[in-house]
């Protein structure tokens, strides 16, 4: 086991676990990495978003947690000149400038970040089904721990009712290149939901929750299985645990 | 040249922002190369560019939100002929914001055909070339086929440009057979398809770019431009579309969810701030030389705010479910207007700071919220907001809470006015105080109370500076 570096992706050997059962579905392997730093998860993804578009390895789905950290989309600069990354610092939140979607969000312990490197051309043409398969995959994943994720129209993410209205619990920002896609989602399962007070400018945003404030116990390990079976599901793949060994990025 | 288009990323996207133009127009750029950024929903995607050239111009600048298939820039590819352009630059360019998406763009052939009969006045038509500025090759050809002299044709495209839009617009404006020897259109009896079709000729299929145009008319059709379809080129837009910053967007969002959080009511009291006035205009001079800012009515409002906050710690509470949360702090935020969106910087610990403590906090936070210098910690955990609204002429007003907070206090403007003390008419200075108070939380009569309290400090101003 571990044997199989990110360096030789492409050799045969039989994967240890799969999560759908489908023969005929394309494969998806899962890479569930833990703790990664971001900037690493990052250089990680572009070069098998580079290997993925010259169809040198399947389907990936990446699963890290990033120790705290804010990252800001090409389209967040505006509200985020407050955010002074200095600051961020100084509560000991490091700051990325990153090329996905969406604008500013939190990444930290206690939230499993997944990052499918995904080739929309062998399954939709279509981001906008993408992203709503990326939201379906976390409501049905949330659904085996009893809780009610659904969609806010206009808002993109996975959110819940709190007794207060509704809370995001997944947030989600993707980056496309000739249909390849990178970067993904963020589900909080029991992050310190007092760190997104950094990211909120003027206590403008809605609220944020866990699976933990909204009462599970799931560990982290039985909501990656769950997020595996559901994008499995979702997308029609058959998704494979694979194990990773990190010496090369 | 090539024109380079919107790209269509799914089957329900009409639209997208262009991000991120990744060359500089002069720039060179190869077949395949990332060449701009679109942005649809929370997905950025890289577009490649469709050919090989230099990126002559670009038309769809940053940030704007175009349709799919919408022209967004152009590359020369150096040669002058119309090279066969590359699949992807093949699309029909130029379909304006309004159009349909894709597949509504109308296809060469039905056009052609319909003017095929006019063929024969082909050697009056001058050459496309003559048109301003460059065309896209399928302009050329669209022209060519249809014999359109495209000097008569209005341009809408960038710098005067003529698109695919304007030569179907013109075809149909002027009658799909209208060569360059048009009749004068405003004579022309119109009874079904466009009159000057040969009676042989089938009717163009409606390109629905222009389906304004009733394709049945029994009655003679005013002059032409009075049936030109509103969006025609050249005129005025009667729509400007903006996106919204994200700051407006956040506002935007707060302010739905404030309301459809809180159940808000809002109480006014008249305060008479004589007392306040006259110390204020007494110390004014010596604030502004001894501290460098001047001295406002708002410092006060805010002292007497944190004394009735202490009096009634509800108010300086939030809702978490069916739990009440007690701050221990009084943190008051201070609604700052900015350019286009407003702000709510947070005085901390306000109750133990005085006047020239508060009055200092607000203009250093006011000054650096409009200079974008706040930190994040200066813009959150505030427990009571304060609005000045005065400030810009209102006596009153009826604020928004803002979340999690549950009560808002809006400050009128102070004006002197005749008022009855002890049966006799004298000048007071007087202002309106507006709570909005989360009814959830606070019922009617402690928001009267507190409002009440605040009243009381300021009427009865007792303390030094």
């Amino acid at each position: 086991m571990g044997s199989r570096s990110i360096s030789d992706p492409e050799g045969a050997s039989p994967a240890p676990g799969a999560f759908c059962a489908s023969q005929s579905a394309a494969r998806v392997e899962l890479r569930d990495l833990g703790r990664v730093p971001y900037a690493e998860a990052f250089a990680m993804q572009r070069e098998l978003v580079e290997r993925r578009k010259r169809g040198g390895i399947p389907d990936q789905l990446l699963i890290v947690e990033h120790l705290p950290v804010v990252t800001m989309g090409r389209n967040g600069h505006d509200a985020n000149l407050l955010a002074a990354p200095e600051l961020l610092e100084r509560a000991g939140i490091a700051f990325h400038r990153t090329d996905r979607g969406g604008d500013v969000t939190f990444h930290g312990p206690g939230q499993i970040v997944g990052y499918p490197i995904f080739d929309l051309r062998e399954w939709k043409r279509d981001v906008v089904a993408y992203v709503r398969g990326i939201e379906e995959t976390i409501i049905q994943a949330l659904g085996e721990f009893g809780i009610e994720g659904g969609r806010e129209p206009g808002a993109t993410g996975v959110w819940v009712q709190a007794p207060a209205g509704p809370a995001k619990i997944a947030a989600i920002g993707i980056h496309i290149s000739r249909w390849v896609t990178s970067h993904g989602f963020a589900l909080n399962v029991d992050t310190d939901l007092d760190y997104f007070r950094y990211i909120v400018p003027c206590g403008l945003t809605k609220p944020v929750t866990s699976m933990r404030a909204l009462g599970s116990r799931a560990r982290r390990e039985e909501v990656v299985a769950a997020l595996a079976r559901a994008f499995g599901k979702v997308f029609q793949r058959e998704v494979q645990a694979e194990e990773l060994v990190m010496e090369k990025l | 040249m090539i024109d380079v288009v919107m790209p269509q990323m799914g089957e329900s996207i009409v639209e997208g922002t262009l991000t991120k133009w990744l060359k500089k127009p002069g720039e060179r750029v190869e077949r395949d190369e990332p060449l701009f950024e679109i942005s649809t929903d929370k997905v950025d995607t890289e577009i490649p560019s469709p050919t090989s050239g230099t990126l002559s111009e670009i038309v769809v600048q940053e940030g704007q939100t175009v349709a799919i298939n919408a022209v967004v820039g152009r590359i020369s590819d150096g040669s002058a002929a119309a090279a066969p352009a590359p699949a992807q630059a093949a699309v029909p360019p130029a379909a304006p914001v309004a159009a349909p998406p894709a597949p509504a763009a109308a296809p060469d052939a039905p056009v052609a055909q319909a003017a095929q009969p006019a063929a024969p006045a082909a050697a009056s038509a001058p050459a496309p070339e003559e048109a301003a500025g460059p065309l896209s090759p399928l302009v050329r050809k669209m022209a060519r086929e249809n014999n359109i002299d495209l000097s008569k044709v209005r341009g809408t495209g960038a710098g005067g440009r003529i698109t695919k839009h304007d030569l179907e617009a013109h075809m149909a404006g002027a009658g799909a057979a209208a060569p360059a020897a048009a009749p004068t259109p405003a004579a022309i009896p119109v009874s079904g398809a466009p009159a000057s079709l040969p009676p042989q000729a089938p009717p163009p299929p409606q390109p629905q770019a222009v389906a304004t145009i009733p394709p049945q008319v029994e009655v003679p059709l005013p002059p032409r431009e009075a049936r030109e379809p509103a969006p025609m080129p050249g005129a005025a837009p009667a729509l400007r579309v903006e996106p919204m910053s994200i700051m407006r967007q956040k506002i935007a969002e707060h302010m739905v969810f404030s309301k459809r959080t809180s159940a808000h009511v809002t109480t006014v009291h008249k305060v008479d701030m004589t007392k306040v006035a006259r110390l204020r205009d007494r110390a004014k001079a010596a604030f502004q030389a001894q501290y460098g800012f001047g001295l406002t009515f708002l410092p006060f409002v805010v002292r007497a705010a944190t004394a009735a906050l202490r009096q009634y710690p509800i108010v300086n509470a939030s809702i978490d479910g069916t739990n009440i949360i007690y701050h221990r702090d009084i943190n008051i935020g201070i609604a700052v207007a900015l350019d286009n969106g407003l702000i709510v910087p947070v005085i901390r610990n306000a109750d133990e700071k005085n006047i020239v403590g508060l009055q200092r906090s607000i203009v250093d936070l006011a000054a650096r919220a409009r200079s974008r210098q706040l930190k994040p910690d200066e813009v959150t955990g505030g427990t009571f907001s304060i609005t000045n609204f005065g400030s810009f002429g209102s006596i009153f007003a009826t604020p928004v809470i803002n979340q999690p907070q549950v009560a808002i206090l809006g400050v009128g403007s102070v004006t002197k006015e005749p008022v009855v003390v002890d049966d006799a008419i004298a000048i007071r200075s007087t202002c309106y105080l507006a709570l909005t108070f989360d009814h959830r939380l606070i019922d009617g009569a402690l928001g009267d109370q507190f409002t009440a309290k605040v009243k009381s400090v300021l009427e009865n101003w007792s303390e030094e500076l």
